[in-house]
């Protein structure tokens, strides 16, 4: 088993999702059953191949220094699920 | 079922262009289907009669002032998974509760501008990760097949199974889907309709929420090769808004339809005859072959080498992805927020009630595989593996002008015969994931039927930017197949 | 010439010498209209989330397109440090949670960076030239903006600072003392201002740096370090630096442990304390953004820019020592702002005398701009008024004295000089006559001290002020002394 109890809670916590301890026992099960399918993998040899960045090779396309967008705070905050004017609310940040 | 649900997307643009109904007449005929058919199916999540029938009457105007444009007044059901301005978009998850987008993709842009008519937002998997549209937030859609003397459900396939059972079902002439492993050519196959993933870039990924944005790639879903072909030029075409989408003409998909078999070489990829096949896909894939060949196709034995590796390689580099790309749903900015006592107490709450089973499997998977001391042994391992899938398929390309391949392992199963197991229901893609992988197009043709009376499909495989030759053989092999048996109407509610 | 980690570096201690290694991250704003990878405006001070676009506030299904300028820009600054430029280089996903970062990831670059190896020469106050390597230089996102004090309960997150772009420039740990790490910033921070690739504005927070420090016993291997974050003045950086090292080599003689850590400098009580923070160990697992191609350009692409790139300090600063003949630490200082050197070619342009014109500049002009707190360019003495001292005080029109309160006159007044000597008679009494009349008045009037000075010659000074002050400053203080000298029978120096 590769995936123990403390990595799905540290995972889960980098993932920020809180899962109760049942899910995590299953979750355990789940990902240990994917994690050793997929070591088929280490079957192919890989050695001097690139690992792909891009699907398609194409010249990146930029685009040009000009103000094109914004100017629409009230629809930036239209979906909160809290707002104050046109803020973001949430709660307390202690840095 | 009325006579104007029932003919294909191609009709009734005739039939529109010759004013022998209007458009307000077809919409209001599939708005009526809908509502009497949509409780059992459960393929809408959304429907959209009001603003569908007030675009309809915009149509009729088009029309009688000579001003059609190629879509104009086609009524069409659109996946979940594309934002659609002031109508809510929730990607089949709790996590986007509520959420009313304040723009429109591209593509569903390009529908709009080219005079289609929406009947509203179709179900799928949450975040088109499913095979069987199981995963959803607003409950599994039942596909409109059943098995010969049965009356047991049957799943769509997935993600896009809201798509394919109500264009399967004659709930619209035509559906946008999305395909990351396979999401529109599996559900295609199994619902007896076509579905095409075009070549990664051909269509724009702006204002489709992501899953894993080097595989998610959008096409359409229909009845017929022909209206897909319709569709997906509409579909199709560069967006400077999406830097992945390429700058390339979107070639005349309809004229490619009456190329013919002649002087076509097709490639039999030897690795797709996996230990315990069932017989009746062997068979399908025979049976394609022979119809391929009498029309005039050379047939050639061909080897893709690293197919095997395709679905493991996805399943690191798919999770990994969406983990990243699913990080924005933290309850801050829309959607729904899950109180806690701080910040980080927020997030988890949130993302634990916002996301399902399947979704957090994935996203923990995906966390996994890139965090530190993992990264090279999975995903680098992985994307690897993907430059090697997609060198054997240009080699075989050096040989063949397209691949044929049945579309998926087997047809249709119940509802909740694979959703124990993960990597059983996984296996669903192994078809179809290297297309993905490696970015080139794939198109599912309904084929035949198996043993249980349910459709099944066979899929081609093209150079990248070369879905007109999906489109060429798609048709040949829909002529052969002739007209399939299609599924009694069981649902709606008379 | 290179000389680092000279003798004069090290803290001494009771229990022998120990030497700083300070390495910086400055997050440098590059200017440009639009973000990064938006088409959102850049500037500072609009309403909350005004500035944002739907790609900014990560909207479900948004997509980053990269801004052109802020890649030139990148490059820009990559020839500006003498660096390599990577013609290929990747967008990495920096992933982490945090209600300002609205994507969950910071779009960034991690393995192929834009800019690879360069270096920034420094020329310190006691002559000695320091070279500071650069380790890098990547393009990426700044997130948004957090304000705690709205409310008791909550913070307000504003997104207006969301995706502006930032070059990320990262130094070898080369630097050995905090004012070499000041110079460092400095030179950063001119060398930016030139090329017009950042206004390093710090106050704005256009640019900050990231101060790395550890301590070391000279040619021991390399100690733990504690990163200061955040710093946003160059007199700060001074002092946290001193206090992080002292506070290091405090914990190291008594035994103790470095903990690698992040602080933050309290400038009210001049310490560095530890961010209290219960976050765990970051992992933020960097992968090649899919959404975006890798970034690639041409060698002529390059040499188009490196064709169009202004005068940057360093070479301005070597065509003042020779063609002026200015010292390497006057020439340093006056190239530092761009305004500074072009104010000085002014006058100098002018007729006036460089070294004359150097010091004017450095020390009052220098001084009354800083006193008064205002900006250089906004000084109310124009080049040419300053030119027109200087000429007046070479041909002796005025003297030294006369010319200070000029300056400070033209300051005030606005007026021009030449008009201000006339109106106001401050024209220097050459006429020894009329300073012989003075000095007699004074001598006779002062018989004590007439003993003193006899005795005593270095009290001459004290005849020399009456004189002045008698005459307003406005006799030749030449002519005062010999005549002085004179009368009171005291030979010359």
């Amino acid at each position: 088993m590769k995936v123990d109890d403390a990595t799905v809670r540290n995972i889960a916590r980098l993932a920020r999702i809180k899962v109760s301890d049942e899910e995590a026992i299953s979750l355990k099960g789940e990902l240990n059953g994917i994690l050793q399918w997929v070591e088929q993998l280490n079957e192919v040899d890989t050695d001097g191949v690139e690992p792909m960045t891009c699907v398609t090779e194409m010249p990146v396309k930029m685009r040009k220094d000009e103000v094109t967008d914004g100017g629409y705070a009230s629809d930036i905050v239209k979906n909160a699920p809290e707002k104050a004017g046109t803020f973001f609310v949430v709660p307390k940040v202690v840095e | 079922m009325s006579e104007l649900t029932d003919i294909s997307l191609a009709e009734a643009r005739n039939g529109l262009r010759r004013k022998e109904f209007s458009a307000k007449e077809i919409t209001q005929a599939h708005i009526d289907a809908i509502e009497t058919g949509n409780e059992a199916l459960n393929a809408y999540i959304l429907p959209t009669p009001k603003l569908a029938l007030k675009t309809a009457e915009i149509a009729d105007k088009k029309i009688s002032d000579n001003e059609a444009r190629p879509l104009e007044g086609i009524p069409l059901g659109i996946k979940d998974l594309f934002c659609t301005k002031d109508v809510r978009t929730t990607a089949s998850s709790h996590i986007l509760n509520g959420f009313t987008p304040t723009y429109e993709s591209t593509i569903t842009r390009n529908l709009w501008d080219a005079g289609a008519v929406m009947l509203g937002k179709l179900n799928c998997d949450e975040f088109a990760m499913g095979s069987s549209n199981e995963t959803s937030h607003f409950g599994n859609v039942i596909s409109p097949w059943r098995r010969e003397g049965s009356n047991a459900p049957l799943v769509p396939g997935g993600s896009s199974g809201g798509s394919a059972a109500a264009v399967s079902a004659r709930l619209c002439l035509g559906a946008t889907a999305t395909d990351t492993g396979g999401s529109i050519r599996q559900p295609a196959a199994l619902t007896g309709t076509v579905g095409i993933k075009p070549t990664y870039g051909r269509c724009s990924r702006w204002g489709v929420v992501a899953f894993a944005s080097s595989l998610d790639q959008a096409g359409p879903l229909t009845r017929t090769v022909h209206d897909a072909a319709i569709m997906l030029k509409v579909m199709s075409g560069y967006d400077p808004k999406d830097s992945t989408s390429v700058d390339l003409p979107v070639p005349d998909f309809e004229a490619a339809l009456s190329g013919g078999m002649k002087g076509l070489k097709v490639g039999i990829p030897k690795e797709y005859r996996m230990d315990g096949m069932p017989e009746e896909i062997e068979t399908l894939w025979q049976q394609g072959i022979e119809w391929l060949r009498s029309e005039g196709a050379e047939i050639i034995d061909v080897s893709l080498p690293h197919t095997k590796y395709a679905l493991p390689a996805y399943y690191i580099v798919a999770p990994a992805e969406a983990s990243s790309n699913l990080a924005r749903y933290d309850g801050v900015r829309y959607g729904l927020r899950v109180p806690g006592g701080d910040i980080i107490e927020q997030y988890e709450n949130t993302r634990s009630a916002g996301f399902g089973p399947e979704v957090k499997r994935r996203v923990l998977i995906g966390t996994y595989v890139l965090s530190a001391g993992y990264y090279d042994a999975y995903y680098l391992k992985a994307q690897k593996v993907r430059t090697l899938i997609k060198r054997d398929f240009e080699q075989a390309f050096e040989k063949v002008d397209v691949l044929l391949t049945p579309a998926t392992p087997g047809p249709a199963f119940a509802l909740g015969e694979k959703s124990g197991d993960p990597i059983e229901m996984y296996l669903n893609d192994i078809f179809t994931v290297p297309a993905n992988m490696s970015g080139l197009p794939g198109i599912s043709i309904p084929a035949g039927l198996s043993n249980e009376g349910t459709p099944l499909g066979l899929q081609l495989i093209s150079r990248a930017f070369d879905e007109e030759m999906l489109f060429r053989v798609g048709k040949v092999i829909e002529d052969a197949a002739g007209i399939l048996s299609r599924p009694e109407d069981w649902w709606s509610i008379t | 010439m290179t000389n680092n980690s000279s003798t004069s570096n090290l803290i001494h201690s009771s229990t022998g010498d120990w030497e700083m290694v300070i390495g910086l991250e400055v997050p440098a704003q590059v200017t440009s209209r639009a973000k990064l990878f938006s088409g959102a405006a850049t500037e500072f001070g609009a309403e909350p989330n005004s500035q944002v676009s739907l790609v900014d506030a990560a909207m479900p299904g948004m997509l980053p397109v990269i801004n052109e300028e802020c890649v030139a820009q990148a490059v820009r600054t990559g020839l500006g440090l003498n660096a390599k430029i990577n013609l290929r280089s990747v967008f990495d996903r920096k992933n982490y949670f945090y209600p300002d970062l609205p994507q969950g990831y910071q779009i960034s670059q991690f393995t192929q960076p834009i800019v690879g190896e360069g270096d920034v020469v420094l020329d310190m106050e006691d002559g000695e030239s320091v070279t500071v390597g650069i380790e890098r230089l990547h393009l990426e996102q700044d997130a948004g903006k957090s304000l705690h004090d709205q409310d008791p309960k909550n913070s307000y997150v504003d997104l207006n600072r969301s995706g502006v772009a930032l070059m990320e420039i990262v130094s070898k740990p080369d630097i050995r003392s905090a004012a070499q790490a000041q110079a460092y910033v400095t030179k950063l921070r001119s060398i930016l201002r030139y090329l017009g690739t950042c206004n390093g504005d710090m106050e704005e927070g256009s640019l900050r740096a990231d101060v790395n420090v550890s301590v070391r016993r000279p040619g021991a291997s390399l100690g733990t370090r504690c990163e200061i974050k955040n710093m946003n003045s160059i007199r700060f950086i001074g002092q946290a630096i001193e206090y992080e090292a002292h506070r290091q080599i405090d914990i190291l003689e008594e035994g103790g442990e470095i903990i690698q850590q992040t602080r933050l400098f309290d400038t009210k009580i001049g310490e560095t304390r530890s961010m209290r923070s219960k976050e765990e160990a970051h992992d933020y697992r960097y992968f090649p953004d899919p959404d975006l191609l890798p970034v690639e350009f041409s060698q002529e692409f390059v040499d188009g820019l490196a064709a169009k790139l202004p005068e940057l300090p360093d070479q301005k600063k070597i065509r003042f020592m020779t063609d002026w003949n200015l010292a390497p630490y006057d020439a340093e200082l006056l190239v530092a702002e761009k305004e500074r050197a072009d104010y000085f070619e002014e006058i100098v342009g002018l007729g006036a005398d460089p070294k004359a014109s150097a010091n004017l500049i450095l020390n009052q002009h220098l001084g009354r701009v800083n006193k008064e707190g205002i900006a250089f360019e906004a000084a109310p003495v124009s080049a040419a008024a300053n030119a027109a001292i200087l000429k007046m005080t070479r041909d002796g029109m005025i003297s030294g004295k006369i010319a200070k309160e000029l300056y400070d006159l033209v300051w005030e007044t606005g007026k021009d000089p030449e008009q201000l000597v006339e109106e106001r008679g401050l024209k220097q009494v050459t006429d020894t006559g009329a300073i012989e009349k003075v000095v007699d008045e004074v001598i006779s009037a002062n018989p004590k001290q007439v003993e003193q000075v006899k005795a005593k010659p270095q009290t001459l000074g004290w005849f020399v002020g009456q004189v002045m002050q008698k005459t307003g400053g406005k006799a030749n203080p030449q002519a005062v002394n010999t005549l002085l000298r004179e009368k009171l029978d005291i030979a010359d120096e």
